[in-house]
């Protein structure tokens, strides 16, 4: 047998839930899904709010070594290191904030996305909240380590609990608990006490729907999520819906629709590179990245309607005249649109809604039409 | 009826055998979402793809339990996939198979000794 699968704090919770089946999953044990199935599981995400266990992922903050105690200084002190890795705007989160980027090599192929957020409260600037995905995380918290060095310290926090609440009643659900979560806005975070112990709450997630993604120290994990399991709007979903509804809200998968090769314009992610940045041109890879911008893109991520038989990853895509022009990268069926759905790279001249082009499975030719993304429009709740 | 290891039953009518998934795998592919059942005319031998069944997550082969000439396929499965759930043992058959050699029907299992191998798993 290969190493042991590590497991997260609540892998106990997990077993105990009858039907419970549990699979690999970047080198965790990890629920796929429980007794009601993917489909059901897929459409109580969508209709009430489910409950998933991501704590394999890579929380971590990073932290100031000297602050000035000036709070604007520490958070652009804070800033200006993690925007050696990523094209976004970090310098310009406001209190509270929570943004999407991606860490890039020097080509500009990225290594990994992730969200990063800065504390509200203004005691605790000069530091940052960053997740990062399971596979890849002793590798990016590495290069934090090597950016920060001598300034800043990288502190894991992938022991803790990461639980994500998602779907239109998610907050509700949740606010039982943590009341002031309701008057947070899409990608705001707020640092609450609960049991006397920090959790880090933001309104974020990765299924196209409304909800929460709740970091919790490790000793009251389990308690926090038997107590969210006993309120009926909530279930457990495992990461077998987790997938489908990411793929129908358009989200990239890391390892799947982007990897080292891929840059942030062709993963059609642009509107994460920020202006600033782009005018500085001080990120890795950003000459690739400005070429890119300016037109001189060799492929495009785009939704594709497939007639047929699900189109899975690594499945060839054809233009009209039958010449292969990409490969699916993720692909399944969409319980929402009950039909086939999956995302590629095709040319920036095919990228367009309503090209026709063709898949192939199992040596078969079948229709797949390229379309907008998301595939089922995203229900987020942003405050004024 | 008689099982395979892999999950497949076979009813004999006469010299016709007709072919499904067992329900106990039908529940562990979960919810079917498509169903590729083989032409008519197709000839099979024992241990090959037979047809293919997809869940949410993944494509997963239905082998041939006896060789011969396929001649009926469920055709309802690719309106109704979903019947494989239901009914996997009985509406949601995937094809008949005219069966070109009868002694290899004596290495399946009866439902006792497929119940015991399930035991197993």
């Amino acid at each position: 047998m290969a190493d042991a699968l590590k497991t997260t704090i609540l892998n106990a919770a997990h077993r105990a839930i009858p039907g419970a089946r549990m699979v690999e999953f970047g080198g965790y044990d990890m629920p796929v899904q429980y007794a009601d199935g993917i489909m059901a599981e897929h459409r109580w995400t969508r209709e009430n709010a489910g409950a998933f266990d991501v704590s394999h992922m890579g929380p971590c903050f990073l932290v100031l070594d000297k602050r000035s105690g000036d709070p604007e200084a520490d958070h652009a002190a804070i800033a200006e290191i993690v925007e050696t890795l990523v094209p976004g705007d970090i310098k310009g989160l406001k209190p509270g904030q929570l943004r999407y980027s991606m860490l890039l090599n020097g080509q500009g192929g990225m290594i990994d996305d992730l969200m990063i957020g800065r504390p509200r409260v203004t005691a605790r600037n000069g530091m940052l909240y960053i997740v990062v995905n399971a596979g890849g995380k002793e590798a990016d918290f590495e290069l934090f380590r090597q950016a920060a060095a001598g300034k800043a310290t990288l502190r894991r926090a992938d022991e803790r609990g990461l639980i994500a609440v998602q779907g239109p009643r998610a907050v509700e659900a949740v606010a039982k608990i943590l009341p002031e979560v309701a008057a947070l806005s899409f990608m705001f975070l707020v640092r609450l006490e609960y049991e006397g112990q920090g959790i880090i709450c933001s309104r974020s997630g990765y299924t196209g729907e409304d909800g929460l993604e709740i970091l919790i120290p490790a000793g009251i994990a389990r308690a926090f999520w038997d107590r969210l399991l006993q309120d009926p709007l909530v279930k457990p979903i495992g990461l077998g819906a987790r997938d489908s509804l990411r793929l129908e809200a358009g989200l990239p998968l890391y390892g799947h629709d982007a990897d080292e090769t891929v840059s942030p314009v062709e993963a059609n992610l642009a509107f994460a590179i920020s202006k600033r940045r782009r005018r500085e041109q001080n990120f890795p890879g950003a000459a690739r990245i400005e070429h890119e911008l300016d037109g001189a893109l060799a492929r495009k991520r785009v939704g594709l309607l497939i007639e047929g038989a699900p189109a899975r990853e690594g499945a060839e895509i054809a233009d009209a005249n039958g010449r292969i022009v990409g490969r699916v990268t993720s692909g399944g069926f969409s319980p929402t649109l009950s039909r086939p759905i999956a995302m590629g790279f095709v040319p920036p001249e095919l990228s367009t809604p309503g090209t026709k082009l063709s898949v192939f499975v199992r040596g078969k030719s079948q229709g797949a039409e390229v379309t907008g993304l998301p595939f089922v429009a995203h229900r987020y709740v942003r405050k004024a | 009826m008689r099982f395979t290891k892999d999950h497949e039953w076979v009813e004999v009518d006469g010299d016709i055998a007709t072919v499904g998934i067992t329900a106990y795998a039908a529940e562990q592919l979960g919810d079917v979402v498509f169903v590729e059942t083989p032409a008519v005319g197709k000839i099979v031998k024992a241990g090959e793809g037979l047809a293919v069944v997809e869940s949410v997550k993944a494509a997963s082969d239905v082998y041939a339990p006896i060789s011969g000439e396929v001649v009926a396929a469920n055709d309802g499965l690719s309106d109704a996939p979903e019947t494989v759930n239901a009914s996997a043992e009985t509406d949601g058959w995937f094809a008949r198979v005219k069966i070109a050699d009868a002694a290899e029907l004596d290495a399946l299992m009866d439902r006792a000794a497929y119940e015991q191998y399930l035991g197993t798993l």
